[in-house]
Parts: C-alpha cells; sequence; structure tokens
C-alpha cells in the first residue's frame, strides 16, 4: 500500500486526457463534424473519446436498424397507389405486443374479403420495435423504418399511426435498406421465372 | 455425513417407496414426492447424493385440475444435469412444507411461489408477499386470475384482425380502475403494515449483543427505494448497531410487470422478444436460454453456422455486461464515472455490432428456435475479428493497470462481504459471485449447453469470495470470452443459419423443459411447460439477479453500512431482471 497503484492508474487517465489531444492534432479539426471523422471514432483503431455530439453529429444508421414499422407501396404508370399488404393478418397476429389492428376490406357487391387493407392502424406507444412483423410477411409489405426522432408533445393524438401514416413507397425503402432491397427483388424475379416456366411446361403438356 | 451411500438416483424409488415415485406423464421427467416427506427426501438427496445447490423452485397451476404443483431443479456443484423433484397439493389448501431448512436459497424463490402462485410454505421464516404489494388482491400467476386489460387467456387477440376497431386498453381501463384491491381496502386511508413485517423479519435486532464494547444505538434504515447506488428501484432495509450492519432484507417489485403471465399470454415466439427485457444489458443471453429451452421440447438443434454465431454473440454480451458491472461498481465504491465511461466505450463497439447484425443495440431479439434471425455478414465478421484480436484484450489490461491495483479499492474490497463456499452454494448463488467464492461451477463446463465443449477457456474461480475477488473474477471472464470469440470467429463455417423453414407460428409437443446457460449474471434458467397449444401452459425464469440477492443479507451481516453499497455493486443485478 505505497501508492504506486493509484500514481500507475492516473498515468492512464493522463494517457487517455493527452491521448484525445494528439488524435485532434492529427486530425487537423476533421475529427469532429465529418462523416470520416465518425467512422473513425466508431472503428476499433479509435484512440481518445468517442462521444458523438448529438444532434450536430449523428451516427449513421446500419442497414439492419429497425424502428417502428412502415407498409411499402407501389406505385403503377398511373402514378396509383398499390399496397403490397393484402391484409392477411400475419403480421397482426405475430406482433408480441399487439399493436396492430387491420381492417380487411369487403367487396361490395359480393361481401367477400379483397385481398388489401381498408386500415392499418399501428399503435406505436405500444410497438416494442421487436421487427417480427417485417421479419415474417410474406409479401415484403411492412418494413422497419430507420428514423428514430418520433418525440411528439401529445401522444393521445398523434402516435396511433393510421395507414396514410404508414405508407411510404418503396423508392423509400430500396433507399434505406439497399442490400436486402436487391436481394428480395432478386428472388421475386427468381419465383416469377420459376412461375412462368412451371406455367410454360404446364401449357406444352397440355 | 452418513456413510451410506446411495448410487444411483433409482434407489430413492427403494427408499422411499410410498412417498417418491417417477413422473409419467408423457414429456415430463423426474420424480414426484408427498409433500409429507418432501424434507426427508430431498435432505437425502443432498447429503447421500451430491445434489447440494437447489437451482430453481417454482409453481405450476393445473387448472381446472385442482392440482398445484412445486418443482425444483436440483443440481450436484461437481456438475451433471438437473434432478428434477416435484410434489403436488391441493389447489384450494396449497400448502407444502418449506425447504428453507435445506436449502437456504430457496427464502426468495419461495416467497416469490407464495406471492404469485398462492401456494404456502410451511415452515419458511418469512413468508411475505415479494413482488406485488402488500394490499394486492389474488396470486397471478393462477391460471384464473385476470388481469385488469384482460381480453383473452393467449394471443393473437381476435380483435386485431380482421375488424380491426382500434382502442387503448388505457381508455377502457381508466386510471385507478386499472387495479384491484382487496376486499375492504382503501388506498387512500392504508398504512403499509408491510414495513412493520419487513422490521419485525429483522428480528435479530433482538437477539444480537452489541458488536463492540462501545455503546451505540440500534436504528433501521432504508437504503432506496430511490438511491443512486441501488442501479434502479431496490431497496435495503438495513438494521445497524453503530454502523456495523446487522440484519437487512431486501425490498423489491418495484419494477415487477409480471413478466410470467404475459409470457403465457404470448406465443413460444413472440415471447423472445419479451425475453430481451428482462436483463437488458445482455439480451443475447436471455433470448439463448429461452431458445435453448423451446428447442429441447421441439427437439430440433440449430445448423452449425447459427451455433456459432450464437457462442459468438453470447460471449459479446457477457463482454458488455461485465464491463457495465465493473464500471458501475466502481462507480458505488465512489470512483465516480471515469471508469465506467472507460469501460463504456469499449461496450460502445460492441453494440455496433450488435445494432449492425440485429436491428438494435439492446433489445436484439435474435435467436429464433433452430436458429438466429440474420445471418452475421462477412463485413461484420470481420470487425468482431478486429476487435477481439486487436483491440479489447488490451483494453481489459488497461482497465486491469487502471483499477485492479489502486489501494483505494483494495481498501474498500478487500474482505469486504466475505461469502465462503458452503454459503455460496446453499445460498444458491451462480455465476461470478459463485465463482468468486473458490466454486469452479460454470454451466458452460458443468453441464454444456450449444457447442461450448469445443472451445478451449478456463472457468474463471477466485477463493476469498469478497467484493475485490468478485470484481476479478470479472476481469478474469471477460478475457476468458475474448478467448472463446477468437476461436469461433476462427472456426465459423458457412452454410445455413436456421433449420427448417422460419415460423411464426411454432407447433410444440406437449411436456416441459428447463434450459439453463450461463449468462453473465449467473446460471439464467427457463423452465417452459408447453401443453400442445399455441402459448406456453407455464414459464418461468429462474433469474440470476433475484436469486443471488438471497445472499445479500449474508454478505452483509458484520460490515459496515457503507459497503453493503459496494457488496450490492459486486452482485451486479439488473432490477429488469430481479423484478421481472
Amino acid at each position: 500500500m505505497d501508492g504506486l497503484g493509484i500514481i500507475k492508474g492516473l498515468a492512464v487517465t493522463a494517457r487517455r486526457f493527452f491521448g484525445t489531444f494528439k488524435e485532434d492534432i492529427l486530425w487537423w479539426g476533421k475529427r469532429y463534424y465529418t462523416d470520416k471523422g465518425i467512422a473513425r471514432r466508431m472503428s476499433s483503431d479509435v484512440q481518445g473519446i468517442f462521444t458523438v455530439q448529438y444532434p450536430e453529429e449523428r451516427i449513421p444508421t446500419p442497414e439492419e436498424f429497425r424502428f417502428i414499422p412502415f407498409l411499402i407501396y407501389e406505385e403503377n404508370e398511373n402514378g396509383e397507389r398499390l399496397d403490397r399488404c393484402t391484409s392477411c393478418g400475419i403480421c397482426a397476429k405475430v406482433c408480441p405486443p399487439q399493436c396492430i389492428w387491420i381492417v380487411r376490406t369487403n367487396d361490395p357487391k359480393t361481401g367477400r374479403p379483397v385481398p388489401e387493407p381498408a386500415e392499418f392502424y399501428i399503435d406505436v406507444d405500444i410497438c416494442m420495435n421487436c421487427g417480427l412483423c417485417a421479419e415474417y410477411c410474406p409479401f415484403d409489405a411492412i418494413k422497419m423504418d430507420h428514423d428514430y426522432e418520433l418525440a411528439v408533445y401529445e401522444r393521445q393524438t398523434n402516435n396511433i399511426f393510421n395507414k396514410e401514416k404508414l405508407s411510404k413507397p418503396l423508392s423509400y425503402y430500396a433507399s434505406i435498406r439497399p442490400i436486402n432491397y436487391s436481394r428480395e427483388e432478386q428472388m421475386r424475379l427468381a419465383a416469377e421465372a420459376a412461375k412462368a416456366a412451371r406455367l410454360a411446361g404446364k401449357s406444352q403438356s397440355n | 455425513m452418513n456413510t451410506t451411500t446411495i448410487v444411483s438416483i433409482d434407489h430413492l424409488l427403494e427408499i422411499f417407496p410410498d412417498d417418491v415415485r417417477r413422473d409419467e406423464r408423457s414429456g415430463y421427467e423426474g420424480f414426484i414426492v408427498k409433500p409429507d416427506n418432501l424434507n426427508k427426501v430431498v435432505s437425502d438427496l443432498r447429503d447421500k447424493m451430491g445434489y447440494d445447490y437447489l437451482s430453481s423452485v417454482t409453481g405450476v397451476d393445473y387448472y381446472p385440475e385442482p392440482i398445484m404443483e412445486v418443482v425444483y431443479h436440483l443440481f450436484r456443484s461437481t456438475g451433471g444435469s438437473a434432478l428434477v423433484i416435484k410434489t403436488q397439493t391441493p389447489r384450494d389448501k396449497a400448502i407444502v412444507p418449506s425447504l428453507v431448512p435445506v436449502y437456504p436459497g430457496a427464502e426468495l424463490q419461495e416467497r416469490e411461489v407464495w406471492d404469485l402462485m398462492g401456494i404456502q410454505f410451511d415452515g419458511h421464516p418469512d413468508l411475505r408477499r415479494i413482488l406485488m404489494w402488500e394490499g394486492f388482491e389474488g396470486h397471478p400467476l393462477r391460471k384464473d386470475w385476470r388481469e385488469p386489460y384482460f381480453e383473452e387467456d393467449g394471443k393473437p387477440f381476435k380483435s386485431r384482425w380482421p375488424e380491426g376497431k382500434i382502442w387503448r386498453s388505457e381508455d377502457k381501463n381508466t386510471y385507478r380502475k386499472n387495479i384491484q384491491f382487496s376486499p375492504g381496502f382503501d388506498p387512500e386511508s392504508w398504512v403499509p403494515e408491510g414495513d412493520a413485517a419487513i422490521y419485525a423479519g429483522l428480528g435479530v435486532v433482538e437477539k444480537r449483543s452489541s458488536v463492540s464494547s462501545v455503546k451505540t444505538d440500534q436504528i433501521i434504515v432504508n437504503l432506496g427505494p430511490q438511491h443512486p447506488s441501488t442501479h434502479g428501484v431496490f431497496r435495503m432495509v438495513v438494521s445497524l448497531d453503530g454502523e456495523t450492519i446487522i440484519g437487512l432484507r431486501p425490498v423489491m417489485g418495484y419494477l415487477h410487470r409480471n413478466h410470467e403471465k404475459i409470457g403465457e399470454r404470448n406465443t413460444y415466439l413472440q415471447n423472445m422478444p419479451y425475453t430481451d427485457r428482462l436483463d437488458y444489458l445482455s439480451s443475447m443471453s436471455n433470448n439463448f436460454g429461452y431458445a435453448l429451452a423451446v428447442e429441447k421440447l421441439l427437439g430440433i438443434k440449430p445448423p452449425e453456422r447459427a451455433e456459432y454465431i450464437r457462442v459468438i454473440m453470447a460471449e459479446l454480451t457477457r463482454i458488455c455486461n461485465h464491463l457495465f458491472a465493473i464500471g458501475a461498481l466502481l462507480n458505488d465504491l465512489g470512483a465516480y464515472f471515469t471508469p465506467i465511461l472507460y469501460a463504456l466505450e469499449e461496450r460502445e463497439l460492441i453494440l455496433d455490432i450488435f445494432e449492425a447484425t440485429t436491428g438494435s443495440r439492446m433489445m436484439c431479439n435474435y435467436f429464433r428456435f433452430g436458429g438466429v434471425a440474420r445471418d452475421l455478414s462477412g463485413e461484420i465478421a470481420g470487425q468482431i475479428e478486429k476487435l477481439v484480436f486487436d483491440r479489447l484484450l488490451g483494453k481489459i489490461d488497461e482497465l486491469d493497470l487502471y483499477l485492479t491495483k489502486n489501494e483505494i479499492i483494495r481498501a474498500r474490497a478487500e474482505g469486504v462481504g466475505v461469502l465462503t463456499p458452503e454459503q455460496a452454494i446453499a445460498l444458491s448463488t451462480t455465476g461470478p459471485v459463485l465463482r468468486a467464492s473458490g466454486v469452479p461451477y460454470d454451466v458452460r463446463r458443468a453441464d454444456p449447453y450449444s457447442i461450448y465443449d469445443r472451445f478451449d477457456f478456463d472457468v474463471a474461480v477466485r477463493y476469498h469470495g469478497d467484493v475485490y475477488d468478485r470484481y476479478l473474477i470479472r476481469m478474469d471472464e471477460m478475457r476468458q470470452s475474448v478467448r472463446i470469440i477468437q476461436q469461433a470467429i476462427r472456426d465459423l463455417p458457412q452454410g445455413e443459419i436456421q433449420e427448417g423453414k422460419p415460423q411464426y407460428q411454432v407447433r410444440v409437443p406437449a411436456g416441459e423443459a428447463y434450459g439453463r446457460v450461463e449468462g453473465p449474471k449467473g446460471e439464467l434458467g427457463f423452465y417452459v411447460i408447453s401443453n400442445g397449444k399455441p402459448n406456453p401452459w407455464r414459464y418461468h425464469v429462474r433469474a440470476p439477479s433475484f436469486i443471488n440477492l438471497t445472499a445479500l443479507e449474508t454478505m452483509c451481516i458484520d460490515n459496515k453500512v457503507a459497503d453493503a453499497v459496494a457488496i450490492l455493486g459486486s452482485i451486479d443485478i439488473v432490477l429488469g431482471e430481479t423484478d421481472r
């Protein structure tokens, strides 16, 4: 108990303290408020302090990041919105806190269900961002968003998202999750090609 | 100890032909013991057969059958698989003998069973509610008990699809209507008699003579519920003689949400993200234990690549958790925030990996039955490799240099809060607390699961059982975890990550299963009973943070009140898991 342990420990603090300044000088002020600087502070090569000054600086969200689901719609040539959702209800059934509510559309003439949701609600106060809905959706119609800044002043009126608020274009999805998007597109094209081949085979045999 | 040694478990049936029978229900294991002779049987199991470690106590309600069952999982502290002992009691008059005289570690667990299931334990020294509050009506885990927000017995609820007329639960059950009181109970005029009972439970005040020759007063001090050192909302009622602790009662349940009831309403898969919220600092380990339990029932095994990814993630989680535990302990010792922030920097790099792989930093929800949710990309595998080969060991060494020999830490931590190996086993402690007391018991070695038998690593063990050793052992374990990850990332095979097709509605055959992992805080067990329906019939979590607290009083007695804070910090509890 001669105090050497404390002194050695303080040397660690000092090294870290000066290490930050050394990095700052080596980076010529580019360590902060630049994408490169942020990437550096997130890598395992980083020396010195690596705090990111949110909200002036933001760390990039990785592709898999998940926050509150959204619905994907595609647009046809006439600019009409086509929901990918068929209101099959798998997301509502798999949702752990049961925050998804779907109203199915019925054909006014026959009264039979049409594969398109009349209304789609998510109570975002209850949503736990687990991502199971997106994982098990067979139509790639519901996906997890990247927008995490959802604070509101009045939750009673703002936090039940309806279909209007939940719907986002396919291009948005492709922009936030490019790898997933291209993989799904490839699988979809492959499935369509297989289906076409099967149909062709059938018509030939007939 | 008795000299007659029972060689095999079957002899139990010969010795107690009238009291013990095999559990022959399909999918079940173990023995059913008549309650009258339970203490005799388990004493024999402990003394003659080496089942000295009571891991888990829980109850099962077989409503509408008029039976309640208490399930005990016994282990040998030298390793091996579980011996499951059950005892049955009528539902309307549920009383079984308490096992506290044989296994003191049953104390908090039996209180929990009484609180949530309404099974009384005859001979328990302090049978009070533990997680629910005193004026609460009923026992919520009984199958006929319904919560104020009750909709249906099992999810998915029919109202969600296809009608989907949205409403908020809180609008139907407004403030003050969302709670159930005992008849005649008025919250306005209620005086918490519970506190008097806590103080009475500290009865040691009268029994013990003054510790020193100086004349001192005996007083009771409440540390918490709101106290910076309690890591959450947790209360220690401490009885003091001068500054010396002569009695301590933990009071918990402030964060109780009845995780197990929610779990029994959920489907099997829906439970996975809820397990993240138990010990929210190490969600991957929670996923792991639950996945193992359900996979046991399903009789499936994940593919090789998934196994490796699971191990990598679980060990990264352990490093995260221990970094946090050490930092928080140093905070409790008064080294305010510099050590914890140094530790959190490394944790941050690991959390970035979790976020990129699973989509979330802490609520990972990554494991699936028979696999994992997403593949580990080559880029992230590279990041992990770089971290474990180039950075983490150096940083752990730096932390070591920074803290371990520090004279103030040693003065505060050495010889404080000592737990002997015998006490540690008897009190059912697990994880770093148990191993710091000189018991080299690690589930990864003692009862290997997943692919841990393939890796070369040492079970960290320290022998003094004090706060300092509980700090050191976490350092040791981090180094071992890095070693495991180094091997796993080197051998990581290519291939599938999911056995069979991913299903959102798994068909789980009827039966029971106990899956346990060596979580960062100790043995984390999940006891699941299936009756073949989409929702588990019984879902119980053996929470290490909760059960390790059984030893808190023993550790604290005869220490100074200021050390209680350090001792609590050295157990490393997370209230999300303690209170569930």
